[in-house]
């Protein structure tokens, strides 16, 4: 599974990050760890508009997205 | 995420709606609210620059920063950050302040000009547009800041703190304190009715990380319309109450507080389109940021004020008479500055 480190940057780094990754991985899962929940909400919308399912696991301020291909 | 688009076109509604109102109850024709504007004002208030018109601590960005505080903190999204770049951060926050000077306006502001009728607005929101495309070729190819790390929570409380002293300073009114007798610094709303339209402001800027830079950018980076619908839904809200009140007046010529130099209006916004993409949000979206207890935006928030204090004592900034003697060699300082900062902040290895 690709994992992808985002926690302390700011938008949009996270969204530029986990799209790079879809465009260098395709059909592949994702994982995104977060402590923003800007990027959490960012980084799902974007995964959502491009057709992956995105399932979280919240741990304290730190959140773990993984991102399924539909 | 529906009902987040739907919270989204709703606040950028309201906020357009009282935008366009204000101008109605005291602030000036088409600038009910201008975050670049009004922050240039309270610089001026505060006697960082001593031009004698545009002298007012605008209780507006206060209650912004007030309101995006305290709906941050009820919503545990206040969070004490910090260490990403911050003096890169004051310098291009400082330079993207001097372009929006050279428009007069920043985005939130040129989306409401529009909404008056002034065409000049169109070609400064051009200007944002293809500033925010040059900031992401940066992105595309690494661009990045660094991370911020937690910090401790007297200093995410920081500028929530100012905003409060501001506020203070402005009830009170000190003798150190200006306040413009005529031009925009004179033309304002009651305090009260200002600062809770900004309480309001910012509240919904909180919730929906409303930001007017950021709406453009990932409009084109990644086709993601839910902040453009904000920057749309203000347009509607201004446009509407603009007609109700009369206050559209379409044209290039004799806007209220613009000029028509179609070159520097634009070279001025491609300055903040590209500013605010690197920096990762609008002067709106940096105030937001700053109250929820980001630090990175707090330093922001200080550049802007010193480009603001640059802008009228260097004889930067625009007037209605025109651009400023020296507003255009400054702007291409600024994009010069900024274009190597895009060029050397790439990430080398992740």
């Amino acid at each position: 599974m690709v994992k992808i480190d985002v926690r302390g940057l700011s938008c949009p780094i996270p969204v530029v990050k986990v799209k790079k990754a879809m465009e260098e991985n395709p059909n592949q899962p994702i994982e995104v760890m977060t402590d923003s929940q800007v990027s959490r909400e960012n980084v799902s919308r974007l995964a959502e508009n491009s057709g992956y399912t995105v399932k979280e696991e919240e741990n304290g301020r730190e959140f773990k997205l993984y991102l399924e291909p539909k | 995420m529906k009902n987040l688009k739907l919270l989204m076109i709703a606040a950028g509604f309201i906020f357009g709606g009282l935008a366009a109102y204000m101008t109605g109850l005291g602030n000036p024709v088409n600038m009910g609210i201008c975050i670049a504007c009004f922050y240039r004002d309270i610089a001026g208030g505060l006697g960082l620059h001593r031009a004698e018109v545009v002298q007012y601590l605008r209780p507006e960005i206060m209650g912004i920063g007030l309101g995006a505080a305290l709906s941050a903190f009820v919503s545990k999204d206040f969070r004490p950050r910090g260490g990403s770049s911050p003096l890169l951060r004051f310098f291009l926050s400082a330079f993207a302040m001097i372009g929006a000077l050279v428009f007069l306006g920043c985005p939130v502001r040129a989306v409401l000009r529009l909404a008056g009728g002034d065409l000049n607005a169109a070609v400064g929101l051009l200007g944002v547009a293809v500033g925010a495309l040059v900031g992401i070729y940066f992105l595309k190819r690494g661009f990045n800041l660094g991370r911020a790390v937690e910090q401790p929570v007297l200093l995410g409380w920081l500028i929530p703190m100012v905003m409060f002293g501001l506020l203070l300073l402005a009830v009170f009114q000190p003798g150190f304190i200006f306040s413009s007798e005529k031009g925009p610094g004179a033309a304002h709303a009651a305090l009260g009715i200002s600062l809770a339209v900004g309480l309001v402001i910012g509240i919904l800027a909180q919730k929906t990380r409303m930001c007017f830079v950021g709406g453009w950018r990932d409009l084109f980076l990644v086709k993601d319309s839910y902040l453009f619908s904000g920057i749309a839904a203000f347009f509607a809200g201004a446009l509407l109450v603009n007609l109700i009140m009369g206050g559209v007046n379409i044209g290039f010529v004799d806007q209220p507080v613009a000029h028509n130099d179609g070159l520097w209006n634009f070279m001025g916004m491609v300055l903040v389109g590209l500013g605010a993409t690197l920096l990762g949000g609008c002067p709106l979206r940096q105030t937001i940021l700053a109250s929820e207890g980001d630090t990175d935006a707090g330093i922001c928030i200080l550049g802007i004020l010193a480009g603001a204090a640059f802008s009228h004592n260097f004889g930067l900034a625009s007037s209605p008479a025109g651009v400023g003697a020296f507003g255009p060699t400054a702007v291409i300082i600024g994009l010069v500055f900024m274009v190597i900062v895009g060029f050397t902040m790439i990430e080398r290895y992740d």
